[in-house]
């Protein structure tokens, strides 16, 4: 299964042409439901209104080689590495599920449009990192859901509620988990089975694609603009209007004489 | 006025969640981020601003170190052990603080669960949970029934 390429096998009951060309719907929906979000809800308008009012209010001119090595610092510490997050399983379990999502996004995409058929045979490790990818975003993805959400960790409701926020989560799990049992199935030979998770996996994953407006899928475009936006205010000596930081912890912070009480 | 999050910078890590003495931080359910589902029951305490690790939480102050048409903002620096504060006042003066996050070593204060369960007799002593020795005394005075009731009504 590991290096079979299901969407061959697949491309014998439906034209190639029909697949690719679902695949280019759910391309064209992840643009437009983006493109809706940001008019809708404001965010590009309110994080340039942000910039702009940053850029009079900063104590500090901050030039274009700073503003290089932030934008490098950002896209490697905050996006490639998941920087921002305090929580370290939270992290883990994010890098996790992107490297996956990513991994398994990218061998669907180049398997559909390059080798959705039994004649072009397909290179070994484009079904072993779909399989991999699809695998890594369900390990990280339910431990999330099912242990790290503060819903179920802090506030102890149920591990199976479910609201709106759960949407993308929700959606990518059951794209990535009906994929790899319909995968499966499809190998081993169990035609009804496969028929069936077929047609899950294609309703997860036009939901998934779907319904960015409803749910965070666009958060991937968003962060990264406000990472940086964080890291060039704190250059800049404005950060959200707050205090300086500290500069004699020995005199205030943890280093200071002992106190005496008693 | 009470706390209130700025979503943008909230990432839904549930620090305030845990800390709220009042249990009124919670979990919005459609974007996954902090919020105050009871303003009017929030004291002020700042224990959810000064947790949050990324400075999402803001506060006004209280009225006797910042008065109306302030804004007051508060950095945790955990690995320093400091809080510092920024308050500016409506006629644009600025004052800036630095205080330690606390003033106990850390690590010195024993959780609950560390402390031997209390036994049903204890319901009938005067003192308190881990009273007397919590106060540094070796006893507590005793106040004895037949002085109760010489006391003047």
């Amino acid at each position: 299964m590991l290096t079979t390429n299901p969407f061959a096998a697949l491309a014998v009951v439906i034209p190639p042409a029909f697949l690719q060309a679902y695949v280019a719907l759910m391309i064209a929906l992840v643009v437009a439901g983006t493109l809706f979000d940001i008019v809708h809800k404001g965010n590009a308008e309110y994080f340039f209104n942000d910039w702009r009012k940053g850029k009079t209010k900063g104590t500090r001119k901050i030039g274009g080689g700073k503003i290089a090595s932030l934008v490098l610092k950002s896209a490697v510490v905050d996006v490639l590495m998941s920087g921002e997050f305090c929580n370290s399983r939270r992290r883990i379990a994010h890098l996790l599920t992107m490297y996956g999502f990513a991994m398994y996004l990218i061998a669907t995409v180049i398997m559909v449009f390059w080798y959705a058929s039994p004649a072009a045979p397909t290179p070994r490790f484009l079904p072993m990192l779909w399989t991999v990818g699809a695998l890594m975003a369900c390990v990280g993805g339910y431990w999330f859901w099912f242990f790290i959400r503060v819903d179920v960790a802090a506030e102890g409701t149920s591990r199976f509620r479910v609201v709106r926020a759960d949407l993308f989560v929700l959606s990518l799990l059951a794209n990535a988990t009906t994929a790899l049992i319909w995968a499966y199935a499809q190998f081993a030979g169990y035609r009804v089975l496969a028929n069936i998770f077929l047609g899950i996996y294609v309703t997860a994953t036009t939901v998934l694609f779907g319904s960015i407006p409803w749910s965070k899928f666009a958060h991937m475009f968003f962060k990264p603009a406000a990472a940086l936006q964080k890291r060039l205010e704190q250059a800049s000596g404005q950060w959200r209007n707050l205090p300086a930081a500290a500069d004699k912890p020995a005199t205030f912070g943890r280093d200071r004489a002992q106190p005496r009480h008693y | 006025m009470p706390t209130f999050v700025y979503m943008t910078s909230c990432d839904g890590c549930g620090h305030c969640v845990d800390i709220c003495p009042s249990d009124i931080m919670h979990i919005d359910t459609t974007y996954r981020r902090a919020y105050n589902m009871e303003p009017n029951m929030c004291w002020e305490c700042y224990a959810c601003v000064k947790a949050c690790p990324q400075q999402a939480i803001d506060c006004r102050g209280y009225a006797d170190f910042a008065p109306l048409g302030h804004s007051v903002r508060v950095l945790r620096e955990a690995e320093k052990g400091t809080v510092s504060w920024k308050v500016k006042f409506r006629d644009g003066r600025e004052k800036n603080f630095v205080s330690p996050i606390r003033t106990t070593p850390w690590g010195s204060i024993k959780s609950p669960s560390d402390y031997e369960e209390p036994r049903q007799e204890a319901l009938q002593n005067q003192e308190l949970a881990h009273e007397p020795e919590a106060l540094k005394v070796e006893t507590l005075p005793e106040l004895k029934r037949a002085r109760v009731k010489q006391a003047p009504v």
